[in-house]
């Protein structure tokens, strides 16, 4: 009888547990080798997640100056790295991370209750942990729950339904993708190795309100001991925000080719064969198909080159940013809507480059 | 009665049952639990798939090496793509070690079978389909390996295709046999490959049979020593359904039967090459056989002008050491495609037909050869085929009379892969 009641009072208190989110006052479990955990609350990166994902100690929040677009869901980010680890600060390229580094990206979009104007709520649809493991970056997707207690590691996630207003009162109503563990790699590798995209210097300087106070990011992870050898804050590179309109036209649309493009068109990525190349890094507009006709497959109607200067009509960029359709659409993945004001930006760019790409701009046909 | 009326509200219950069961169990389901099971894959695995129809709405990726993928027939187990969602390819392979038989691959968005960077691959009674027949909007290719080393393709059936039903680039030893593509623009392209036996295939009723040839703008460059024999290139005149977006293939002309370009050591012999409408075979340089639109296209371009083509420093555009003997070559050239400039200009000045087989006689000054050959194009006993050398760079000496032309080279040697060790069809065998 003693051994049944105490078993019903840890039941209980493991229901309390479960009631309050993924609940937890134990560090964060890094795991560098398979098999990985089923459930995100075996990592421990957060204490709480509804109604707000409130990370663990030592989990720090970030942003970057321009995002992925994904569908106009809100992205929250965040690292931890090993207790005694940092990663090593570089000017280009993400940072050289240690073993054991987790990176994971929560997407939410409003929920159902704040769509019909009864809550400010989102629904948590998303975790994917990027995880630096003993054999090199391993992708995991994690699925919310109903509940929104927790999530769980699936291999091939199920596309998800989605309806809500953005934020100019456009109502969306779309199904969303949630890419499978192998499509992890069709954007995250460069010659076959795995890589994170989005903590790059560039993107990360700009600063943050942490529950301190605000302060610059990359200031803020050399404080915490995540970051080594970050130069003088004048030597620090610094991509635009794609939606500041303070900044160039030429230069937000950069940063946003850069952060939307770039991971698959640059040399040794998924498109680096089509010569196009949208890092912000590189400063010749040749490279990012000035009159290039494309080299490969694709279904591009009549036209005939990635940039026409003066004509976005007529440019195959704006062409496939404005499909959804499979063999049309660019991104090839995670992108089920078209990105308005992101293709507004693009247009205004092209619109503003000068020169012609000889007398045809078109097929005869 | 009333026991026949018991027996059917049994029927309908049971009919019911069945029927729920079915939406259970498929179509989703099926796609996820395959991907599932190809994610999670350890080397050695043999996955099958039973009989029955399956439907995705996304790509269908392999990552591990090692794998074999096995259905019950190319038209007992099929997979079905229509109407596709998200990701261009159907079934998208990246390993090592893999084999692929006894399945269907049906109406994918993009290419249907793509096979990226492996070494021992073997492609065994696939079927890959467009199902509505011919349409600009299909995908560019249904059996699509690139860069790979060690590769059978055999048994396999492919229709449809905007661009090759059966496509090999940028890969070496490679044997292609015993397949049928037909419907496609291209049957079969060998495309920037080295060390090829492509034997016992038949191309059929697509806008071309088989090409052979290098292009600019690619990693891999130099591909030769290719071997087609005892094919069937018969009959391809289905009109050209690329679009001008997959770039020089909208341009191939509608009834080429066989086309060697910008490539050197290639052997064609104890071939059926009959009756492909605006030429049975066809042996060019790169200019001439990429269409002057495209070629401005490229020549435009400040990027390609850079980094590739025809600036490419890697790219040999000549075509030489063709070696074409014993075949069966009639019936071509009989209504050209006149939609291709080139093409419409030389069958009027040549009273609407073309011969069998055309040779533009370009030919490299570096290579400083004297004599009437420089290309050594060697044509011998090829039946009554009709020769002529339309000497595409002056336009002012064609030459019909084949004696400059009859010569021979040395055989080539056999491919040998571990999957077809008995690839054989050694050089002069039927």
């Amino acid at each position: 009888m003693r051994g049944t009641s105490r078993n019903w009072g840890m039941a209980f208190g493991l229901a309390l547990l479960l009631a309050t989110g993924c609940s937890s006052r134990q560090s964060v479990q890094a795991h560098v080798d398979g098999p990985y955990p089923k459930k995100l609350s075996d990592w421990h990166l957060f204490t709480k997640s509804t109604p707000k994902l409130t990370p663990n100690a030592g989990v720090v929040p970030y942003d970057l100056n321009t995002p992925l677009f994904s569908d106009y869901a809100s992205k929250y980010r965040f690292i931890w790295m090993p207790a005694g680890t940092a990663a090593q600060y570089r000017e280009d390229g993400p940072f050289e991370f240690p073993v054991g580094t987790i990176l994971a990206k929560t997407f939410a979009f409003p929920s159902k209750e704040k769509a019909s104007g009864t809550s400010s709520g989102e629904r948590l649809i998303e975790t994917r942990l990027l995880v630096y493991a003993k054999n090199g970056w391993v992708g995991l997707p994690y699925i919310w729950d109903t509940s929104q207690r927790d999530a769980t590691l699936q291999l091939v996630p199920d596309p998800v339904p989605v309806h809500f207003a953005d934020g100019g009162g456009k109502a969306h109503d779309f199904t969303y993708v949630i890419p499978n563990a192998n499509e992890c790699h069709e954007c995250h590798d460069n010659q076959k190795v795995m890589l994170p995209i989005g903590p790059k210097a560039r993107n990360l300087n700009r600063d943050f309100a942490y529950a301190e106070g605000t302060e610059n990011q990359l200031a803020h992870l050399a404080r915490v001991g995540y970051l080594q050898g970050l130069p003088g804050s004048g030597e620090i590179p610094k991509a635009v925000r794609w939606d500041d309109a303070g900044s160039p036209v030429a230069d937000r649309a950069r940063a946003y080719l850069d952060n939307n493009c770039a991971h698959c068109h640059q040399p040794g990525g998924q498109a680096g064969y089509t010569g196009v190349d949208f890092r912000w890094t590189q400063t010749d507009i040749m490279h990012q198909g000035l009159c290039k006709s494309p080299n490969s497959a694709g279904f591009v109607g009549a036209l005939r080159y990635d940039l026409v200067p003066g004509d976005p009509a007529h440019s195959i960029l704006i062409y496939r940013l404005e499909s959804i359709a499979p063999k049309v659409s660019m991104p090839a993945l995670g992108r089920d809507v078209v990105h308005a004001e992101g293709v507004q930006l693009l247009r205004e760019w092209i619109a503003s480059l000068r020169g012609n790409c000889g007398e045809t701009l078109v097929n005869g046909e | 009665m009333k026991s026949a009326h018991m027996l059917c509200a049994v029927c309908l219950v049971l009919g019911v049952f069945l029927l729920n069961g079915c939406t259970k169990s498929t179509p989703e389901d099926f796609a996820k639990t395959l991907q599932e099971r190809l994610i999670s894959a350890k080397p050695g695995d043999v996955i099958e798939i039973p009989e029955g129809k399956f439907h995705f709405a996304r790509t269908l990726s392999l990552t591990v090496d090692g794998v074999t993928l096995r259905g019950k027939g190319p038209d007992k187990t099929v997979l079905s793509f229509a109407g596709q969602t998200s990701g261009a390819q159907g079934v998208l392979i990246k390993a090592n070690d893999f084999t692929i038989e006894g399945v269907g691959i049906e109406d994918t968005a993009g290419d249907a079978l793509t096979i990226q960077g492996g070494n021992h691959i073997t492609v065994r009674s696939v079927r890959t389909e467009w199902t509505r027949g011919p349409n600009e909007a299909n995908g560019p290719y249904g059996i699509y390996p690139v860069e790979c080393k060690n590769l059978l393709v055999e048994d396999s059936v492919a229709k449809g295709a905007a661009d090759a039903g059966i496509y090999v680039g940028q890969s070496e030893n490679v044997v292609l046999r015993r397949n049928r593509s037909e419907y496609n623009v291209d049957g079969y392209e060998i495309e920037n490959s080295e060390n090829v036996d492509a034997y016992e295939n038949i191309a059929t009723h697509n806008s071309g049979g088989i090409g052979v040839f290098n292009l600019p703008n690619l990693p891999r460059q130099g591909g030769r020593h290719v071997r087609v024999f005892n094919n069937q290139m018969i009959d391809n005149n289905t009109p050209n359904f690329a679009p001008t977006s997959l770039g020089p293939i909208h341009y191939l002309p509608t009834g080429t039967g066989m086309y060697v370009m910008a490539i050197r050591d290639v052997e064609v012999f104890h071939n059926k090459i009959q009756n492909n409408n605006t030429v049975n075979l066809y042996i060019i340089n790169y200019k001439t056989g990429v269409d002057e639109d495209s070629l401005r296209d490229t020549a435009a371009s400040p990027i390609t002008q850079q980094i590739f083509a025809p600036e490419d420093k890697r790219f040999d555009p000549f075509v030489q050491s063709v070696y074409v003997h014993d075949n069966d070559i009639s019936g071509g050239g009989r209504a050209p495609d006149n939609r291709i400039a080139g093409v419409k200009m030389l069958a009027a000045a040549l009273g609407g037909q073309l011969p069998d087989i055309l040779y533009d006689g370009v030919v490299d000054p570096k290579w400083g050869r004297k004599g009437s050959n420089p290309g050594q194009v060697c044509l011998q006993n090829n039946g009554e085929a009709a020769f002529l050398n339309f000497d595409m760079p002056q336009m002012k000496h064609p030459v019909r009379d084949l004696k400059p032309y009859t010569c021979s080279l040395p055989a080539l040697a056999a491919v040998s892969i571990p999957q077809a060790p008995d690839a054989g069809g050694a050089a002069g065998e039927k």
